[in-house]
């Protein structure tokens, strides 16, 4: 790995004494003689183990779960069914008031989708709760699926999730899908000399850690519970916990950190309620882990994302606008994908300046396990499409692909589709470095541009725009619509939030950003005093204790308060 | 039948953070008597290097070598609340709320050392070797454990600090989109070269080059564990993994690590990597974070140089041996594309 | 059911246990014995990270019954270092920074050491036929690789950036 120091030197402040430096990682002694303490490797004495009874079938209405003989059976200490969840329905944004509540979870009187959990043995072994788990007797009524997105907005489509009857995530309590419009497409459109339309499918993808999802849940003294967590987020899972087993967040004592792999697959909570509850109803600890087949199987998987792409573009090569429809695969459930279309309309339309966009981003409901946020949440999929369509759009105006990506390339100034001025902005020289190490011959044109100069100006307007009410939920018929009025020029809707700005940065010049009150580290065999120098840009010594460096206080904004699981209001 | 080389290429940039704010992260540090530092968080080191990174910010903001600072987490009782690592945001989230903690704990130190050497704290320095003095007069000095005791034992101040970091949650507009999502972007570009087997469909990874802007890089070590296991992760996602090879048919799923495909390490391809500094104005130090995108670019540059190789456009992932097969012979026969550059 | 004795030598000392007699030997490690060194991480033998060495030879724990070891030596990843003396392989792995999440850490020492242990001077090739059974979702495999290779070389990392 090598270093390109000479681009942006002069926002750099590179005389740093840790930062910058491969130093060997604090975790790295424990994980290499096996001491790394991951949330299985504790010992209890008199663990339980807990399995769960999954649905054989991907939409069915529960007739009749029998589990007697289960009961019955050797080693088995307790049994736990949908009624002895004490909040048995939760969202995991709920947390942030985002969404409803639409997931059990023991499902009580319908599955919908193949292994969702409806029945949990507790049992004196591994061995013991399976063999038990196979004594379990459910009967089912099998109910119509549907597994294609676009299926599955049709009309007379089976309804998978009941919270959501048009089987989409409904935005803003009035649309079946977050809108971005920015400009006017179709005069876009008609002003361009080369359409280029696709298709896109990102497929599923199971993030498999080698650690599977799992946790342990005990008594503690002082009537608490300790559970050892593999959560990516520890108070994330904490406040789902106490939601769904109805507890205060300081009877629960979490414990993780040292995760075997995440990639996303982690934020679910997926064991931890019943690890906990498990631990409630029997008094003893209780380990709830995946097995192999069941994290591939049901442990939640990047979601699949179908996406058209269409782009119009001028005779020289400039996109002039750009459309995109996509549907997110959200499975039965919503888990997080409601929020991953959001921060895809942030996204688009890519790294580029392009002066009419517009997309139609869904969250789709299907009788498969629930999807959720995998590394690259809302953007893997849409970058692939993404880039292979640039592909395509340099090949139709005959351009060579990495010009094609300089010439529309945004930079510092530009007003971004989501109405924000770009800032900071690195993309063309990262196409010059990479054309310039592979040898691949850009001219000398795109060599000389710069994301720091030519943006701005009349890229950092916000042009006209035609909006519509397309997709009112319920009425799948308005999908197709006209637009309903144009907003004029310069229609700005949602305040600016403050942004945090560190100290030892300007407005879109960072010069040396963020670099806090510290002297360089100058070696004891460096010349004789004056050794040490002030720092070079803003050095504002400690008088006294200096206030946190407090990013901007939080603008009073709608929902500005209402973030914290654990402290805040918490909608049941 | 024959194979044929090809090679194409992605740009990308990458959002830091949860995109609508309202993702906080608290850190609390404290000394003991001897001047070692603590910092309790409740992050998650789930291989990403949470631990590391925020003992470099730390020590950096501190002044005192990076040894002398222990990060402790994740554990309810002690660490305070933070929202999770995700969204590329520990670095950025967390790194900051350290920045603040350490800031804090490094006032009080500075003042108790003043009152030790009987001057001025804004006169005072860190050597960053675990020594404060007075700035341009070396030999007026006081080891941060001297100062860390006596301010424990004698002057009974606490050498502690709170750090938080909180873009506000916003909202979104519902018929426009507007919005004020986070503003740290990285960036990158990558060049992939293939081969591609007209007979059977195989694809081979040749080799990559790639350049990445990150803002600043806090460790270049765990930065190069990030980008190669993220492009390795790319390569697999590009052309082996599926759940559901027939999707969106559920049936066929992988119950298992010899039914689910992932390249082994036998089926590496050299890759070199070249990083660009664009500090984030409102990064820790400028660092943004480079954990998610690493696998971003890989896909759509394994795809485009696949079509560059036989001609054929494969839209749906994985790009299995299969779908090239039927796109060369829908095309009738492969249909190479120009070649472009030199050797990786 | 019953449970049956076993006794074997766990790192060089000899321990005992109580375990079902379909018990398999990483149960038996892991929660009879508190040797928390190889992991679960399939219970199937496709991952590689429970392996151990049973009278030097690389086996996967979770596909070996525990009554099978009676009387084996048995060494794990907990007893790889020499006292506070790391095995030149741990060494080598902290030096590429071979790890990250660090689940799969335990089964690829134990994979590389059984290669070491037979053949002191393996090629690439035969490194990469040694870890083939063990599942890496962080690293890319690349750093593991290069980590054996020098391990065996005897020599200092080299400096890759």
């Amino acid at each position: 790995m090598e270093f390109r120091k000479d681009l942006f030197q002069n926002e750099r402040d590179d005389n740093l004494n840790v930062v910058g430096k491969g130093v060997q990682r604090q975790d790295m002694p424990g994980h290499v003689t096996g001491r790394s303490p991951f949330f299985d490797d504790h010992a209890f004495e008199g663990l339980l183990h807990l399995k769960v009874v999954r649905s054989p079938h991907h939409h069915a209405r529960i007739r009749r779960i029998d589990t007697s003989a289960a009961e019955r059976a050797p080693g088995v200490k307790r049994i736990l069914r949908g009624a002895d969840v004490p909040v048995n329905k939760n969202t995991l944004l709920s947390l942030i008031n985002f969404g409803k509540d639409d997931e059990p979870t023991l499902a009580v009187d319908k599955v919908r989708y193949k292994g969702e959990p409806i029945v949990a043995i507790i049992a004196e072994s591994e061995a013991q709760a399976l063999a038990a788990r196979a004594l379990v007797r459910v009967e089912y009524d099998p109910l119509p699926t549907v597994f294609d997105v676009e299926e599955a907005l049709k009309p007379g489509a089976p309804l998978v999730n009941d919270t959501y009857p048009g089987n989409t995530f409904e935005y803003h309590e009035k649309y079946d899908h977050q809108k971005l419009r920015f400009g006017d497409v179709e005069r876009g459109f008609s002003m361009a000399e080369f359409i280029v339309e696709d298709r896109y499918q990102m497929s599923p993808i199971e993030h498999a850690p080698t650690e599977t999802n799992g946790s342990i849940a005990a008594p503690e003294q002082n009537d608490r519970f300790v559970v050892h967590s593999c959560a990516q987020g520890l108070f994330f899972s904490l406040g789902t916990a106490a939601k769904i087993v109805n507890l205060d967040s300081n009877r629960l004592h979490f414990i993780g950190g040292t995760v075997g792999g995440g990639f996303g697959g982690k934020v679910d909570s997926l064991t931890e309620p019943l690890s906990i509850l498990g631990a409630m109803m029997t008094g003893r600890p209780v380990r709830y882990v995946l097995d192999r087949e069941e994290e591939m199987l049901y442990g939640s998987p990047r979601g699949a994302e179908r996406i058209y792409i269409k782009d119009g573009i001028a005779r020289d090569g400039r996109i002039l606008a750009r459309h995109i429809r996509s549907y997110f695969d959200a499975g039965a459930y919503t888990r997080l994908s409601s929020y991953a279309a959001i921060k895809c309309t942030a996204h688009l339309p890519g790294p580029y300046t392009i002066p009419n966009v517009a997309s139609d981003i869904y969250v789709v409901y299907t009788n498969r396990c629930p999807s959720t946020a995998m590394r690259g949440f809302g953007i893997t999929a849409v970058d692939f499409a993404l880039e292979v369509h640039m592909d395509k759009g340099a090949e139709a105006c005959g351009m060579d692909p990495m010009e094609f990506r300089i010439l529309n390339a945004y930079r510092d100034g530009d007003m971004k589709a989501h109405r924000r001025v770009a800032k900071n902005t690195a993309l063309i020289e990262c196409v010059q470095v990479a054309a310039e190490k592979a040898r691949w011959p850009i001219s000398e044109e795109a060599k000389r541009q710069s994301s720091l100069t030519g943006g701005g100006g009349a890229r950092a307007e916000i042009p006209a725009t035609p909006i519509d009410e397309n997709g009112r939920f319920g009425r799948p018929d308005t999908r197709n619509g006209r637009s309903t009025q144009t907003l004029p020029a310069g229609t700005m809707r949602i305040p600016m939030t403050k942004q945090p700005i560190m100290e030892g940065s300007t407005d879109n010049r960072a010069k040396p950003p963020a670099v806090p009150q510290y002297e360089p580290y100058r070696p004891a065999s460096a010349p004789p005093p004056p050794a040490y120098q002030p720092p070079p840009a803003p050095a504002p010594a400690p008088a006294a204790a200096p206030p946190p460096a407090a990013p901007a206080a939080p603008a009073s904004q709608h929902g500005a308060h209402r973030f914290s699981s654990i402290f805040g209001t918490r909608r049941r | 039948m024959a194979r044929f080389r090809g090679r194409g290429m992605a740009s990308v940039n990458y959002p830091i953070g949860m995109n609508l704010g309202g993702d906080p992260s608290q850190a609390l540090i404290h000394s003991n008597p001897d001047g070692k530092f603590t910092v309790a968080l409740s992050a998650i080191d789930l291989g990403q290097g949470m631990k590391q990174v925020t003992r470099q910010v730390a020590a950096e903001t501190l002044g005192v070598p990076v040894e002398d600072v222990y990060v402790d987490t994740a554990d309810s009782d002690t660490g305070p609340h933070d929202m999770g690592s995700f969204a590329s945001r520990g670095t950025h989230r967390m790194g900051n709320a350290v920045i603040a903690a350490a800031r804090e704990a490094r006032g009080v130190l500075m003042e108790a050392a003043a009152e030790e050497l009987e001057v001025n704290a804004a006169d005072l320095v860190t050597d960053g070797k675990g020594n404060i003095h007075v700035k341009g007069a070396p030999s007026r000095s006081i080891t941060v454990r001297a100062t860390a005791q006596a301010a424990q034992f004698k002057q009974g101040k606490t050498i502690a600090g709170r750090g938080i970091f909180l873009i506000p949650l916003s909202s979104v507009d519902a018929e426009t989109g507007e919005m004020n999502p986070n503003t740290a972007f990285a960036h990158a570009c990558l060049v992939a070269d293939v081969e591609v087997d007209d007979e059977t469909g195989d694809v081979s990874v040749l080799g990559m080059s790639s350049a990445y802007e990150l803002g600043r890089v806090i460790n270049p070590k765990m930065v190069e564990q990030q980008l190669v296991g993220g492009a390795w992760m790319g390569i697999s996602h590009a052309l082996y993994e599926t759940p559901e090879p027939y999707y969106p048919n559920p049936d066929h799923g992988p119950r298992d690590f010899n039914e689910y495909l992932m390249p082994g390490p036998g089926d590496l391809a050299p890759y070199s990597i070249t990083i660009l500094e664009r500090p984030a104005p409102d990064g820790p130090f400028g660092g943004k974070g480079p954990g998610e995108m690493c696998a971003n670019p890989v896909l759509p540059a394994i795809a485009n140089a696949v079509y560059n190789a036989v001609g054929v456009r494969v839209n749906d992932l994985p790009i299995t041996p299969e779908k090239i097969l039927r796109g060369i012979k829908a095309n009738g026969g492969a249909k190479p594309q120009h070649r472009r550059g030199g050797a990786l | 059911m019953a449970k049956v004795p076993v006794q074997f030598r766990l790192n060089g000392s000899d321990r005992a246990a109580f375990a079902d007699p379909a018990d398999n030997l990483l149960t038996v490690l892991r929660r009879g014995l508190n040797d928390f060194g190889p992991k679960y991480g399939c219970g199937q033998g496709t991952c590689g990270t429970c392996s151990v060495l049973i009278d030097g030879e690389l086996r996967l724990s979770c596909l070996t019954l525990a009554a099978a070891c009676e009387g084996a030596s048995i060494e794990t990843v907990s007893g790889m270092a020499d006292g506070p003396n790391l095995h030149p392989l741990q060494n080598a792995f902290m030096e590429h920074f071979a790890a990250q999440c660090g689940f799969c850490t335990p089964g690829m020492l134990t994979a590389a050491k059984a290669l070491l242990d037979r053949n002191p001077n393996p090629s690439r090739e035969e490194v990469i036929d040694a870890i083939a059974g063990n599942i890496c979702r962080c690293t890319g495999y690349e750093p593991i690789i290069q980590a054996i290779l020098s391990a065996a070389r005897g020599m200092p990392a080299q400096r890759r950036s």
